[in-house]
């Protein structure tokens, strides 16, 4: 994005995104995963903690798919076990936002010093890779779910500052920002309504994103057998407890959490492809056609 | 500025983050809440042999002094002893760390020349048929988690459709040389999880310098399309090329947590989670400080190798 451009607003990103099959195709997977996650546990035929029995029986009596570790039923286990990772993952993703745009933002504008500082520090919680500094924090305080959406948060906040930083950069130098300041308006408000709506597309593309990867990592601690509560259904983990009997009878208890882990992560990632393209069609004028 | 002085810039860069990196790790596993003594020996220890092994672990010393004591064994190759199995880091990480260079550059050997084919081609066919659907398929590989990949590859290969490969690993005395057919499916899964990255970024980069101006000046000169292609386009693409690579180190470095787990291969990934479980202290902190600085080294070589081979740069620093 060049200097002097005629910069989109945040509603045409939407619309022109909302245009294209592929958001369309991931919003509606998006929004029947999260349905089944956070109501689904009002559909299961038995308790989270209700045991059939027999574990990791495919024909059990009254049982659609089965059970699993313990003699849980399959079916109910994964229509409570998609919250936690969904919870996790959005709040995660929202501190990193919030915090990952005001770091971007400061640092864009002031510049020099603090700019410098600020992303050398950033530099700095880049050099670890981000499920290496959670589980850090979990060998820490233990693996508690507001820890691991505080560690994953925080560790995405670089990420974002960067995007926002380099984004920022050129319109803090367009004439706008100056008449701002000339008119004497307070630093926060150029900050919030002068220079952020002018940052508001790739920090769409970037909000999809990185919900995209904080699904796979807040998954993947689950899977590493990482989560607050061990007896919680929880579908990283449910991954985990069931992939040794995955050859033997009983494959729905992989499958299932697989299944579900893999349409979220590819419909969000869809959902952030059809909102860059939107971003870089309005950019060249295209998506108005 | 000269090219020497941006080399020797960024090379203090790249120490100054591994040593406020050394800082975090240090102080962040510090702050442990249980007494490692203490869960050492179990419920039933006394007070004096508590004590005891709290002398012995350097426990009792101020944490400046812990602290430049570990920094100093780290720097000597005596990183200390791990809590748990009671032997020295060394002796319980060296085939781990051989294990795990293994399997990252046999994963590597794959995804950069794959990434770069892929990159290149639909570069050229842009916006055809081949370029939209691999693009779209690049994009649901990107999407998805490594567990997830590795998970539907066992799904396929290992257990319920085809069962032609192993769907764990049992590495043995000989080494991951002698179970060549163990590493399929370990080495696929961080292939199909790095090339996404590398062949998208190839593409962009590829089709930036194509569009750029000394492209189409020498295109209008009427220079052959092969001598455009290779002393112009290729050097001026190769920057975001090993920055790219760079990333995909850097992505291994995490990636081996999850997937060495998943597999259960005898590596640093794996050993770290397994670290995690039982609180081992001292192997956290170098296995943090390990991967640390793989990451940090290669993306140090990278934009240092950016600035040598893009001839742009080079003349902008002089």
């Amino acid at each position: 994005m060049t200097i002097g451009q005629v910069v989109p607003a945040a509603p045409s990103i939407v619309k022109a995104a909302w245009r294209m099959w592929r958001t369309r195709i991931g919003a509606l997977i998006v929004l029947v995963l999260v349905a089944f996650a956070l109501f689904g546990r009002f559909l299961a035929p038995f308790g989270e903690n209700e045991s059939l029995g027999l574990p990791n029986k495919a024909n059990i009596e009254g049982s659609w798919l089965g059970t699993g570790k313990l003699g849980y039923d399959v079916w109910t286990r994964f229509l409570y076990g998609g919250r936690p990772i969904l919870v996790q993952a959005v709040l995660s993703t929202v501190l990193a936002l919030s915090l990952g745009t005001l770091v971007g933002l400061v640092a864009a504008y002031n510049r020099r010093r603090l700019d410098d500082f600020l992303m050398r520090a950033m530099d700095v919680i880049l050099a670890l890779p981000q499920i290496i500094l959670v589980l850090v924090v979990i060998a820490m305080f233990g693996a508690k779910a507001w820890l691991v959406v505080l560690a994953v948060g925080l560790s995405t906040v670089p990420r974002i500052a960067r995007v926002v930083r380099g984004a920022a950069v050129a319109v803090v130098e367009r004439d706008f920002v100056a008449s701002a300041e000339a008119l004497g308006e307070s630093r926060p408000r150029i900050l919030v309504s002068e220079i952020l709506p002018n940052v508001i597309a790739p920090l769409l593309v970037e909000a999809n994103l990185r919900l995209t990867y904080a699904v796979g990592i807040i998954g993947g601690i689950g899977f590493l057998g990482f989560t607050s509560d061990p007896g919680a259904a929880n579908w990283g983990l449910m991954i985990n407890e069931h992939r040794g009997v995955l050859a033997a009878e009983q494959p729905w208890g992989t499958m299932l959490p697989v299944t579900a882990i893999a349409l979220l992560t590819i419909a969000t990632g869809l959902i952030a492809d059809g909102v860059s393209r939107a971003a870089a069609g309005i950019d060249r004028g295209t998506a108005q056609a | 500025m000269g090219v020497w002085k941006f080399v020797g810039r960024r090379i203090l860069l790249g120490l100054v983050t591994l040593w406020v990196v050394s800082v975090v790790v240090f102080a962040a596993t510090q702050l442990l809440p249980s007494d490692p003594a203490r869960a050492i020996l179990g419920r039933d220890a006394t007070e004096a042999s508590i004590k005891a092994l709290q002398e012995k672990l350097g426990l009792d010393r101020p944490p400046v002094e812990q602290y430049t004591s570990w920094l100093a064994g780290l720097l000597t190759g005596d990183p200390g002893e791990s809590f748990n199995a009671r032997v020295p880091i060394g002796e319980y990480i060296g085939d781990r760390v051989y294990n795990s260079m293994f399997l990252l550059v046999l994963a590597s050997v794959f995804s950069i020349p794959l990434s770069l084919i892929i990159g290149a081609y639909t570069a050229r066919k842009r916006d055809r048929a081949f370029d939209n659907i691999t693009s779209n398929i690049m994009l649901a590989l990107a999407s998805l988690p490594e567990f997830v990949v590795g998970l539907f590859l066992v799904l396929l290969f290992a257990t319920r459709y085809w069962k032609i490969l192993p769907a764990v690993t049992a590495i043995g005395a000989g080494g991951p040389w002698e179970h060549l057919d163990q590493m399929i499916l370990p080495t696929a899964t961080l292939v199909l999880g790095a090339v996404p990255y590398i062949a998208r970024t190839a593409r962009a980069s590829i089709i930036e310098v194509n569009e750029s101006d000394y492209v189409e000046m020498a295109r209008l000169k009427g220079a052959p399309e092969k001598t455009v292609l290779w002393r112009h386009a290729v050097p001026n693409a190769l920057g975001p090329v090993f920055q790219v690579i760079a990333l995909n180190i850097a992505y291994f470095a995490g990636g081996v947590i999850v997937v060495e787990f998943l597999f259960n291969y005898p590596g640093i990934g794996g050993a770290l989670a397994a670290s995690v479980r039982v609180r081992d202290t001292p192997v956290i902190q170098f296995l943090a400080m390990v991967l640390a600085g793989v990451y940090v080294l290669t993306n140090m070589l990278a934009d240092l190798a950016t600035v040598f081979v893009t001839p742009r740069l080079r003349t902008r620093l002089k």
